[in-house]
């Protein structure tokens, strides 16, 4: 898992698929960084997925419900057809902004 | 019975095995020549139904899990089962947001997602025997007739 932290601003650069199997590990280390570097906003960058099942959603859910206790936000980027797709169904669009870029 | 196919594979109930029960259930459906979307589809149901398993039924100690898949026509049929701990209240269990693990971050999503993605789903199951998932799709419904236009 690649993060990059800029202030208090955390970007999780996402696997290709993410599933029970790797959201543990997504779930801890970014909560570590979250409590380390007091951050306020996490990105989600999907740039390199192509699968998420629910675990997928549990692990934002998850990190919106922390982030939102410490008075901050979480959105997406990079966002492809598939996940759209899997995000907006889950419902979490309502509590996440979907950020759309060309690059 | 002409035109159908039937695989069946076993497999231990680890989380590194989700991805190959999803590949694998992938290549097999691919001889009824589905769209990008309706792979990803099953592979997405495919995951829940054994993480569920392997969460769930297992609950996390390692044993069997069984999935068969039978393709008829156009149709795949998908089975995946264990012999866990089954389900008390099915009915509850598949309710969106229900979760019996809360403190594992689980979305409570995985059942409503088997639905979306598939056609049908059936959920069998007896507490201290195992609990049984059936699905099916059919692949290419409502698929334009053409791909491309002549010029």
């Amino acid at each position: 898992m690649k993060y990059q932290v800029q202030e208090n601003c955390l970007t999780i650069f996402l696997p290709r698929e993410i599933d029970h199997h790797n959201s543990e590990e997504l779930r801890k280390e970014s909560d570590h960084l979250i409590e380390r570097n007091h951050i306020r906003y996490v990105i989600f960058d999907f740039k390199e997925t192509d699968f998420m099942d629910s675990s997928g959603i549990g692990v934002i859910m998850g990190r919106y419900r922390r982030i939102y206790m410490l008075g901050g936000e979480v959105c997406a980027v990079h966002v492809g057809e598939r996940m759209k797709k899997i995000l907006t169904m889950s419902g979490v669009t309502k509590i996440m902004q979907i950020y759309e870029e060309d690059n | 019975m002409e035109n159908t196919n039937e695989m069946q594979v076993i497999f231990d109930s680890r989380s590194s095995n989700e991805s190959f029960a999803r590949v694998t259930v992938a290549s097999f459906m691919t001889s009824l020549n589905p769209t990008v979307e309706e792979v990803s589809d099953v592979k997405t149901a495919v995951s829940e139904a054994v993480t569920n398993a392997i969460i769930h039924g297992y609950e996390n100690e390692v044993h069997n899990i069984y999935i068969s898949c039978r393709t008829s026509g156009q149709t795949l049929y998908l089975k995946v089962r264990d012999e866990g701990k089954g389900i008390e209240d099915i009915k509850q269990a598949m309710e969106p947001l229900f979760t019996s693990k809360p403190e594992l971050e689980r979305s409570g999503m995985g059942f409503s997602f088997m639905e979306a993605f598939m056609d049908k789903l059936e959920v069998e199951s007896e507490p201290g025997k195992g609990t049984v998932v059936k699905m099916e799709k059919t692949i290419g419904k409502g698929r334009r007739l053409w791909t491309a236009q002549s010029l």
